[in-house]
């Protein structure tokens, strides 16, 4: 009885967390505002569902599964990775490197540097280095 | 000698705890397995992984995770709150430059993931020379409390397990 009521609040819970995600991917007005509502249904969202999950299992089902949490390390090891490109592919698109505020040093954030640019600052080292194998 | 067999002690381990759990039974043909994986795996991809990352504390890597989760669940009722009741007028969205003290890589990827996973805050670059990192904050008054914040409540804790 109790464990019913306790999955029955994780699984209406991850609803609600689900839901106010997807109303934030309408409501809010720019792409990178919008990024940071779905953030939510993967973390509470489907968070509560495998907590309802593995208390299903436990309790109802009386075997441990350790099934939801590996889907909790994937998600949190992938969500970032997802959140960053989409975040680049939006800087890109539609802000110039002068909208940023500054990096604190000469060379700019990194994905605003050209290879060229990189490369005369990066590679002095490992040319002298190369040079000196050379000339051995 | 431990050395060349083991390259990455700690990645072998986790790899035998997560072989056994996607199996989800342990038994000894699935230790054996999960061990089998967790020598190569390392062995194979160890021109990917240069150098070590030394974890110091396992209490305080501990402290870290409990901490993010509890961030989590605060934040994602702190969004949605914003989502539901905020006008998008009175929403004031920010980017903030966090100057890095955090020097190793791994150190800055896990801070980097754990800003975008605490909701609210997306971060977006890496500067250049990997001083400072570029975040994006969906309601943020104040970027300079944003930033103390994050300096003072990850990066502190990253710098006393990494470096």
């Amino acid at each position: 009885m109790i464990v019913d009521i306790l999955i029955s609040a994780c699984l209406v819970i991850s609803g609600i967390f689900g839901l106010v995600g997807s109303i934030g991917l309408i409501k809010l007005p720019d792409p990178m505002m919008r990024l940071h509502a779905p953030t939510k249904a993967t973390t509470l969202g489907v968070g509560g569902a495998l907590v309802a999950s593995m208390l299903y299992f436990e309790f109802v089902l009386g075997r441990f599964s350790f099934h939801e949490l590996m889907i909790t390390l994937f998600l949190f090891l992938t969500a970032p990775i997802t959140g960053h490109f989409i975040a680049k592919t939006h800087l890109h698109l539609l802000h110039r490197p002068e909208d940023l505020p500054p990096t604190g040093s000469e060379r700019p954030w990194a994905s605003y540097e050209s290879d060229e640019a990189r490369a005369a600052i990066e590679t002095p080292e490992t040319a002298a280095s190369e040079a000196a194998g050379k000339g051995e | 000698m431990l050395h060349k067999i083991l390259p990455h002690p700690y990645l072998t381990l986790l790899l035998i705890v997560v072989w056994q759990m996607l199996v989800n039974k342990v038994t000894p043909g699935n230790l054996l397995l999960g061990t089998i994986l967790g020598v190569l795996i390392p062995r194979i991809t160890t021109p990917y992984w240069p150098n070590t990352p030394r974890l110091r504390s396992i209490p305080r890597i501990v402290e870290y995770v409990l901490i993010v989760l509890w961030d989590i669940c605060v934040a994602n009722v702190q969004v949605a709150w914003i989502i539901l009741f905020r006008s998008n007028a009175n929403t004031r969205p920010a980017w903030v430059a966090i100057p890095l003290e955090l020097k190793t890589p791994e150190a800055i990827t896990v801070l980097a993931g754990t800003i975008t996973l605490t909701p609210g805050t997306v971060s977006s670059d890496l500067s250049a020379d990997g001083r400072s990192l570029l975040v994006h904050c969906l309601d943020a008054p104040d970027p300079e409390a944003v930033r103390d914040q994050i300096k003072a409540r990850y990066e502190r804790r990253l710098m006393e397990i990494f470096e």
